[in-house]
């Protein structure tokens, strides 16, 4: 059973990583025995299974995700929203309305308008459909103030970090709320321009390095660096 | 800057027919050997706007290449229930050559794009998105021959940084005919004085052709010679084509580290 790579190491699409009995895991596939990868990535194994941390995609939509998405259509049964996906997502206005639905007495655009920023569930995705959305949980629905910021959707369990370390570190020091939406959409709000400013930097900051070691105390030393020159300014 | 004229007068000098386009100690008239490619450079993720993108500079060639998607096709009714459908545009600058080419898509172009097309397909996941697009926007902003197979090196790039899955990189090289010999990576002046021209594309890991055209004439040895012979040099393409694509990422490392 030879693997041609180590964990950690940069592989490009095409890349043999192993031999016979190993699993194809993601960003991978295996042809006549041979596991090779798709993506750029980083290798990593557990056991038999060989996969490869992408460094860029783009978002899949999975059900149970919470995304943020902007509303780009009312139509006459809900709403079609971008969610930066290969696929346009629908909310529809009965998941959003207590009573039953009436097209003709309902007035869509009041709810939701075009241009709305909304942070929902995906409740319903498969291939030969357009993913459906939900608003019907605490936290989620029309969000009204704070800046958005785009990530790559791969880089957002970096984000969060173990057990969301990385997250509630860059709350704490930035005094910002953040709401992570899965598709590489994150909505920063804080008390002041300058809290947002430096939660945005952050983002950023873990967007290049994420495929170094040590990432979240340098975040963290950054943010504190930053915070002082602001002080003492 | 009379420095610059000089420069310009050599370029309009090799547009004139020269008298021999490879002397007798093999070297050919940019003082290459007859197995050299032309110098390269490979650039990637050079556009903001694109999902992924790659800049290529073989010899004089310079070379853009943008993809998009995989998204919503439009318009709705080009999309297929089972696949991504791909799009190519190969699309050469006004300024692209010599003299001022019309920036409407000719017919060389629209055949271009498809043979580019289907050179690419092979090496997509096209079967994991269906009912999307990926959209290839190739752009020649200055032209010595062989731009084909540069503009799929690039793409292919372009599609890697897009982050779009695939089986393999694909590499495309030239080798023709010039005054009587087999010659590798052909410029301009070689490929419409020379005998024959054999652009070739390659999944190297795969080892799948997926392009192979010829134009001229060639006796059945000699175009098993020159297939070879592009074989190499796509070879030796893919490994810059690689390390292009790695330096995005191992540069942040290395600054880290340091």
């Amino acid at each position: 059973m030879p693997l041609f790579y180590e964990k950690k190491q940069l592989v490009t699409p095409g890349d043999l990583i192993a031999e016979d009995n190993y699993i194809a895991g993601d960003n991978t596939y295996k042809d006549d025995g041979k596991i090779y990868a798709s993506r750029v990535g980083l290798v990593d194994y557990e056991a038999r299974k060989v996969h490869v941390v992408a460094l860029k995609a783009f978002y899949v939509p999975y059900v149970g995700d919470t995304v943020i998405g902007k509303v780009i259509e009312v139509t006459t049964g809900g709403w079609i929203i971008d969610i930066n996906a290969p696929y346009f997502a629908m909310l529809r206005a009965s998941d959003v309305i207590d009573r039953p639905f009436k097209p003709q007495t309902s007035d869509l655009p009041s709810i939701f308008d075009v241009g709305d920023i909304i942070i929902a569930q995906i409740v319903a995705y498969d291939r030969t459909r357009d993913p459906l959305l939900s608003v019907r949980e605490p936290g989620l629905g029309k969000t009204m103030r704070g800046q958005l910021v785009e990530i790559t959707p791969t880089k957002i369990p970096r984000v969060i970090g173990r057990k969301g370390s990385m997250v509630s570190m860059i709350k704490r020091e930035t005094g910002c709320q953040i709401t992570i939406g899965q598709n590489g959409l994150i909505l920063i709000s804080g008390k002041t321009p300058e809290n947002e400013r430096l939660a945005v930097m952050a983002l950023h900051k873990i967007e290049d390095e994420s495929h170094t070691s040590g990432l979240t105390d340098r975040v963290t030393e950054m943010l504190r660096k930053k915070k002082e020159d602001v002080e003492h300014a | 800057m009379p420095k610059r004229k000089t420069k310009k007068k050599k370029l309009k000098m090799l547009q004139k027919k020269p008298e021999k386009l490879i002397d007798k100690d093999d070297v050919r008239l940019d003082g290459r050997k007859l197995n050299e490619l032309r110098p390269v450079k490979i650039e990637v993720g050079v556009l903001g706007n694109a999902d992924g993108s790659a800049y290529i500079e073989q010899g004089k060639n310079k070379i853009l290449a943008a993809v998009y998607g995989p998204k919503e096709v439009h318009p709705r009714h080009l999309a297929l229930p089972d696949r991504a459908v791909l799009r190519c545009r190969y699309h050469m600058a006004p300024f692209s050559v010599d003299e001022r080419k019309s920036p409407a898509p000719s017919r060389r172009e629209l055949e271009l794009s498809k043979v580019i097309r289907e050179a690419l397909e092979p090496s997509i996941f096209v079967e994991y998105y269906p009912r999307t697009s990926i959209d290839i926007f190739i752009e020649v902003l200055q032209a010595d021959g062989g731009t084909r197979c540069a503009g799929i090196t690039t793409a292919s790039l372009a599609l890697a940084d897009a982050g779009i899955p695939m089986r393999d990189l694909v590499v495309a090289c030239a080798a023709g005919k010039v005054d009587g010999c087999l010659a590798l990576d052909l410029m301009d002046v070689e490929d419409k004085l020379g005998e024959a021209d054999v652009p070739l594309a390659l999944m190297p890991n795969l080892n799948a052709i997926t392009l192979l055209q010829m134009d001229g004439s060639l006796t059945i040895e000699e175009f098993e010679k020159a297939i070879n012979l592009a074989l190499e040099g796509c070879k030796q393409l893919y490994t810059l084509q690689k390390e292009a694509l790695k330096l995005k990422y191992v540069t942040v490392k290395e600054d880290l580290e340091e």
